[in-house]
C-alpha cells in the first residue's frame, strides 16, 4: 500500500527525517508514535503527497509519488482517508456537508445514506447542521475520523484522532478503526497514547513505529 | 470541448458550488465591470457601425455621381451644352449623362431665391449631371477635354470635399471597433483580478477540498461558473441599459446627421445582443485561467 524506501525529509534547514525504509502492507494495523515535534504530522503528510520527499521514494499503491500528476494525486487520495492533526475543515458548511465531502469532490452529489449512522456512531448525532468553528475540539477529531472513513477507503491515516476526546470516546472511535482493520483496511494512526495502543492490542494484530533519532524504528515488545 | 465545458457551466451543480463561500465584492465587482464594460462596448458598436454606413453612403455618393456646370452666355449656351453631351457620350466610364431640366434648375435654387426665379433671363450655370460606370472615367481627362472644346464648362466631381469625409468616418468605424477591442480586454484584465483575489482569498478552502481528493477541474468549476454568471448577468444589464439609451435617442431622418445616426438599425440590433455571451465567454476563460495557474502552486 504505502512503502517508503531511504526517505529523507527536512523542512529546508536540517533533515527532520532520514533513512525511513518501511512498508505498510495491506490490511495491517500501525501506530506512530515518538516525541512531540520529532515528525510524526510530517510523516503522514509524506504519505499522502502533501510533501514530497527530499531524498529516497516514496510509493503509493506501487507508484512513486514524483511521477504522479496533479489529477492522479487527487485520485490516490480518494483512496487514502486522512485525519489531520488540525482536521481542516471547510468552515461554511455544516459538519454534515463536511464530512460528505470526499463524497461530493468525488462526483457523488447526493448525501449518503449511512451518513446519518456515521454522525451518531462518533456522538455526533445533534450536531449535524452545526458549522465546524462552533464545535469543541474532540468534536471537530470525531468529525474528521468520520470524514476520513466515509468511503471506506483502502488505507486511513489518523493524526492523533484522539488527543481531545475522553477515554470513553477514545474507545468508541478505536473500534471504529478496528473495525475497518477487520473489513481489510489498512490503518495507521499517530498517537502519544500508550492506553490506547494497549486497548488496540488487544483487539488486533497491531505494530508500533516509534520515531527516534530521525529514524523510525519498529518497537519492541515493551508495549 | 470548451464550448461544451462553457455551455455546461452555466446548467450549474449547487452541490459543487456551495463548496466555495460566495465572496460580497468580488461578486459585486465583477458584475459592476461587466455592466459597465458592456454598457461603453454597445456606444462603441453603435458609433463604429453609424460612421461605417456613413462612409458607405459618402463614399457611393463619390463614387456614382458628378456634376458639369456650363457658364457662358446666351446662345453659346446652347451649343455648349450639346458639347458637352456629346464628349460625355464618348468617354468610356460615363455611365449616363443629362442636363438638368429648368424645372429641377429652379426646384434645387428655390431654397436660396424663391420659387418665382426667372430662369431665362439671368445668366444661371446649366447643369449636367453624370453617372459613373464601374471602373470610372478618367476625370482628369474629361476635364482637359472640356477645357479645350467647351471652355464654359467645368467638372465639379465632389471628390475634393468628399472624400476627406469619407475617409474621416472610415477612421472612426476603425476606431469604435478598436475600442470594443480594448474595453473587452479591460474587461478579461478585471475579472482576471477578482478572480484571483477571490482564490486567494479562499486559499484554505482550496487547500481542504485538494486534501479529501478533489481535482482541479473540480475547484477551478465552482470559481468559474460563479464569475461567469455575474459577467452573463452584469453585462446583460448593461447592454439593456445602454440599448434602451440608444433606442431613445430621436431617429434618423432624411437628413442623415451623424449624431440622429447613431442607432442600430434592423438587424443591426442583434449585434449589440451578443456582447453579454461574449462577456461570459471572456470571464469563462479569463477565471479559468486564473484558477488553473493559481491552483498549480498548491500541492
Ligand atoms: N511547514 C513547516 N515548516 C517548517 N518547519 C515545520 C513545518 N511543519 C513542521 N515543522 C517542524 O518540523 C518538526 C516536526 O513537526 P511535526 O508536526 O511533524 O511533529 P509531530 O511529531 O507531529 O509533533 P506533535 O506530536 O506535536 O504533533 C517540528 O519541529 C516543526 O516545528
Ligand atoms: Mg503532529
Amino acid at each position: 500500500m504505502i512503502a517508503f524506501q531511504n526517505v529523507a525529509y527536512g523542512y529546508g534547514g536540517a533533515e527532520l527525517l532520514s533513512d525511513v525504509s518501511l512498508r505498510l502492507a495491506p490490511g495491517s494495523f500501525h501506530f506512530l508514535t515518538g516525541p512531540s515535534g520529532s515528525g510524526k504530522s510530517t510523516f503522514l503528510k509524506l504519505c499522502y503527497a502533501e510533501l514530497l520527499p527530499t531524498q529516497g521514494e516514496v510509493m503509493l499503491f506501487d507508484r512513486d509519488v514524483r511521477s504522479l500528476s496533479r489529477d492522479d494525486v487527487a485520485l490516490t487520495r480518494r483512496r487514502l482517508g486522512v485525519v489531520h492533526q488540525d482536521c481542516q475543515f471547510l468552515d461554511h458548511l455544516p459538519i454534515a456537508a463536511n464530512v460528505a465531502l470526499p463524497m461530493a469532490v468525488a462526483g457523488y452529489p447526493d448525501q449518503p445514506q449511512d451518513l446519518s449512522d456515521l454522525l451518531a456512531w462518533v456522538g455526533l448525532g445533534q450536531h449535524a447542521n452545526v458549522l465546524p468553528p462552533s464545535l469543541s475540539g474532540g468534536e471537530r477529531q470525531r468529525a474528521a475520523l468520520a470524514r476520513a472513513v466515509i468511503t471506506a477507503p483502502d488505507v486511513i491515516l489518523a493524526d492523533e484522532p484522539t488527543g481531545n476526546v475522553d477515554w470513553e470516546m477514545s474507545l468508541r472511535l478505536l473500534t471504529l478503526l478496528v473495525e475497518l482493520n477487520k473489513m481489510g483496511k489498512t490503518i495507521l494512526v499517530a498517537t502519544h497514547d500508550m492506553n490506547l495502543i494497549r486497548s488496540a492490542k488487544a483487539q488486533v494484530a497491531t505494530r508500533v513505529l516509534r520515531i527516534r533519532d530521525r529514524r523510525i524504528q519498529l518497537a519492541g515488545a515493551d508495549l | 470541448m470548451k464550448i461544451a465545458q462553457f455551455t455546461d457551466i452555466l446548467k450549474g451543480d449547487a452541490q459543487a458550488d456551495s463548496v466555495v463561500p460566495s465572496t460580497g465584492h468580488s461578486a459585486w465587482l465583477t458584475l459592476f465591470t461587466a455592466g459597465a464594460m458592456t454598457f461603453l462596448a454597445v456606444f462603441a458598436l453603435a458609433l463604429s457601425l453609424a460612421s461605417g454606413r456613413l462612409a458607405n453612403r459618402w463614399s457611393d455618393a463619390l463614387a456614382n455621381t458628378a456634376t458639369i456646370r456650363i457658364a457662358a452666355s446666351g446662345d453659346q449656351m446652347e451649343a455648349q451644352t450639346l458639347r458637352v453631351l456629346d464628349i460625355l457620350k464618348a468617354t468610356p466610364g460615363v455611365a449616363s449623362s443629362r442636363a438638368l431640366t429648368d424645372d429641377e434648375q429652379k426646384a434645387l435654387l428655390a431654397p436660396w431665391f424663391g420659387p418665382d426665379l426667372p430662369l431665362d433671363q439671368l445668366p444661371i450655370p446649366r447643369l449636367i449631371e453624370l453617372t459613373e460606370a464601374d471602373p470610372g472615367y478618367d476625370a482628369e481627362g474629361l476635364r482637359q477635354r472640356l477645357v479645350a472644346e467647351a471652355p464654359g464648362a467645368s467638372l465639379d466631381d465632389h471628390t475634393r470635399w468628399r472624400k476627406p469625409l469619407a475617409e474621416a468616418a472610415q477612421k472612426l468605424r476603425l476606431l469604435g471597433i478598436v475600442s470594443i477591442v480594448l474595453i473587452l480586454g479591460a474587461m478579461a484584465a478585471m475579472i482576471t483580478l477578482a478572480a484571483s483575489a477571490a482564490l486567494e482569498a479562499n486559499a484554505q478552502i482550496i487547500k481542504v477540498l485538494r486534501l479529501v481528493g478533489a481535482r482541479d477541474t473540480y475547484i477551478a468549476r465552482a470559481f468559474v461558473r460563479r464569475f461567469t454568471l455575474r459577467a452573463l448577468i452584469g453585462a446583460a444589464i448593461g447592454a439593456a441599459a445602454a440599448m434602451t439609451g440608444i433606442a431613445l435617442l430621436p431617429s434618423a431622418d432624411a437628413a442623415g446627421g451623424f449624431l440622429t445616426g447613431l442607432g442600430f438599425q434592423g438587424a443591426g440590433w442583434i449585434l449589440p445582443l451578443l456582447l453579454p455571451p461574449l462577456a461570459a465567454l471572456i470571464a469563462f476563460a479569463a477565471t479559468r485561467r486564473a484558477a488553473f495557474s493559481k491552483l498549480r502552486t498548491l500541492t
